[in-house]
């Protein structure tokens, strides 16, 4: 059985999708930090610089999930699920325009898909 | 007493080129209030042409800007502190209402709090002096500050004047022209201050932008017409804003947030007096400005002999913290700035049950009565576990404390430092020897020391590690928006000799 560090609820993929078609290809970057903070920025994926510090997720209706190697230290043990609420970031992320912000949502990993995902 | 909802106009413009203009492609975005979710005002969903348009004013008013004297400018600074303190009431109430927190805060501490950080930078130039050094007897080393010309200031809105004062006056006191984008939570008090000093400042000096970050914010970071991007915010875009900058080959300053410890050694309970009592407010203080402050100090570290009886007088001070009405003098904890702040933090507080952590006082959203009951409105929560839990790794942002114990100054140290931030610390003791070496221990720009949360103008304020660099609150910070100018300088009438 395969299994996923990161997951997206269908409301969250219908954003996905009405972004997508108004800017292209997309990358998910885990922020921290103030304000913000500790939420999912969507960016076009030319837009981010990444490099091996950056560790992928997974996947998300075509779309890469990152985040930084150090905060991934102290997240790996936990599954994220992405969802929208309405909202009003101030950040760069794409969907802020649109009077809605992607939030995660986070449970722990069980102890079989942790023993696969973090061996 | 209890103040009601201040009066708007139906909609503002950006403060462009010494005027309130429209934005050039005419839309607008709704403001609401999160202390009940009603509707503020309209305003400008800025563009690029409405960027470009503040940094050609800019542009064109640095020379003339520039070339004013330190006196006057100081006179001009002065004058912005002198309006600010004669509306305090009124910038009061409309922070309250744009960003939800108790009116009580706002009268006693963003407003004061923003009018002296004007005056400290008038007073700086006033004072500060360049150097001259003889290196030989014929040849002088003259460093003349010059201003850097045109400055982006993208500011947060966890206190949205205080951090607007806290970055308009040291640029403009240096001689820059300034564009700032305000949060697009809360874009009020910046413009009521247009409103009040637009008229002091020649055209072009001070331009006020509003709108959404992908939007505005981002032609504003990356425009090749901008000398300096000054940042507070998150990691992501702080990496975004810094490769922008790398584009122009542009100086930046960023504070991006912390996660910081404050940390209680047992002798404060040595006896039951006024510093134990301040100690226990000290911890309490996560709760100020419901947690939505970069320096939260969300870490409650407590050695382990006193861990018992002092959590317990922390808990029931806690649990008497008053949440009600943001406009009554007498609430002491308001609402979160945003539904999507609102949802992150229950989010948080669940992953905190999740991973084990025990919850000692609240977890729950707050619900108020009456219009109140559609603002967003979380218990002071306090949340028992260790120091690898996400709740004690990452900004909540929220009235969220997470507590553990430790056993000695090493344990201590090894916790506060085990963290990606280091903004600010608190240490408490009454201990001598604690008192120095434990905060030079912390790996955070502001340790405070048998105190927290305070944030005087003439101590510089900044981070280490991922919290960021730069230094404001200080005359520091005045460098970070000046070049220098060294004039090398030979008395010498006889040749070199070479040609």
């Amino acid at each position: 059985m395969k299994y996923e560090r990161v997951a997206i609820t269908e409301k969250a993929i219908e954003v996905l999708n009405q972004l997508k078609s108004a800017h292209g290809n997309l990358i998910f970057h885990q922020s921290g930090g103030c304000c913000d903070g500790s939420s999912p920025m969507i960016l076009e994926e030319a837009d981010m610089y990444l490099d091996d510090s950056d560790i992928l997720l997974g996947q998300l209706d075509g779309v890469n999930y990152y985040m930084n190697q150090d905060q991934f230290a102290y997240w790996k043990h936990t599954h994220l699920t992405v969802d929208i609420t309405p909202g009003r970031g101030s950040s760069f992320s794409l969907e802020i325009p649109l009077g809605l912000r992607f939030i995660i949502h986070s449970r722990l990993l069980t102890e079989e898909e942790n023993s696969v995902l973090n061996k | 007493m209890s103040y009601a909802k201040p009066k708007f106009k139906e909609k503002y413009g950006n403060f462009i080129n010494g005027a309130f203009v429209a934005p050039v492609g005419g839309t607008y975005f709704d403001n609401h209030s999160p202390v009940d979710n009603s509707l503020i005002a309209q305003y400008p969903r800025s563009n690029n042409n409405d960027i470009d348009n503040a940094v050609a004013a800019a542009n064109a008013a640095k020379d003339a800007w520039g070339n004013t004297s330190v006196t006057e400018r100081a006179a001009l600074l002065n004058k912005v502190a002198d309006l600010i303190e004669a509306n305090l009431e009124e910038f009061a109430l409309v922070e309250t209402c744009d960003n939800g927190k108790p009116i009580r805060e706002t009268l006693n501490a963003d407003i004061p709090l923003a009018i002296d950080h004007w005056r400290y930078f008038a007073a700086v130039i006033r004072a500060e002096e360049g150097s001259a050094t003889e290196l030989d007897a014929n040849t002088l080393s003259m460093n003349i500050k010059e201003p850097l010309g045109v400055v982006a200031q993208i500011i947060p809105w966890n206190f949205p004047l205080l951090m607007l004062s806290w970055k308009l006056p040291p640029a403009l006191a240096a001689g820059n022209c300034v564009i700032l984008k305000p949060a697009e939570q809360t874009p009020s008090t910046a413009t009521l201050l247009m409103e009040k000093i637009g008229h002091l400042f020649p055209p072009g000096v001070i331009n006020v932008v509003h709108g959404f970050g992908p939007e505005a914010g981002k032609p504003l970071a990356s425009h090749s017409g901008i000398d300096k991007v000054a940042f507070t915010g998150e990691t992501t875009t702080g990496q975004l804003i810094m490769q922008y900058a790398s584009k122009n080959i542009n100086p930046v300053t960023m504070e991006l947030g912390g996660k910081s410890p404050n940390i209680f050694f047992n002798s404060v309970m040595d006896q039951d007096d006024a510093f134990l009592d301040k100690a226990i407010e000290g911890a309490v203080l996560f709760a100020f400005n419901q947690g939505e402050v970069c320096t939260c100090p969300s870490r409650l570290l407590i050695q382990e002999d006193i861990y018992d009886a002092f959590l317990a007088r922390v808990i029931e001070r806690t649990n008497a913290i008053v949440q009600a009405n943001p406009y009554d003098t007498s609430t002491m904890l308001g609402a979160q700035a945003s539904n999507d702040q609102y949802e992150k933090i229950l989010s948080y507080i669940n992953i905190g049950k999740e991973e084990g952590a025990k919850v000692l006082t609240g977890g729950n959203a707050c619900k108020l009565d009456g219009d109140l009951a559609n603002g967003f409105y979380i218990q002071p929560t306090i949340l028992e576990g260790h120091n690898k839990m996400r709740i004690f790794q990452e900004e909540i942002f929220g009235p969220v404390l997470a507590v553990t114990k430790f056993k000695d100054e090493a344990e201590a140290i090894a916790m506060a430092n085990d963290t990606l931030y280091g903004l600010g610390a608190g240490v408490w003791t009454r201990d001598a020897h604690q008192l120095y070496q434990i905060p030079r221990a912390i790996k955070a720009g502001r340790v405070w020391v048998n105190c927290y949360h305070a944030y005087p103008a003439h101590a510089p304020f900044g981070g280490y590690k991922k919290s960021g660099f730069g230094r404001e609150t200080h005359l520091m910070m005045m460098n970070h928006y000046r070049q220098t100018k060294n004039m090398l300088i030979s008395y010498d009438k006889n040749k070199l000799g070479f040609f």
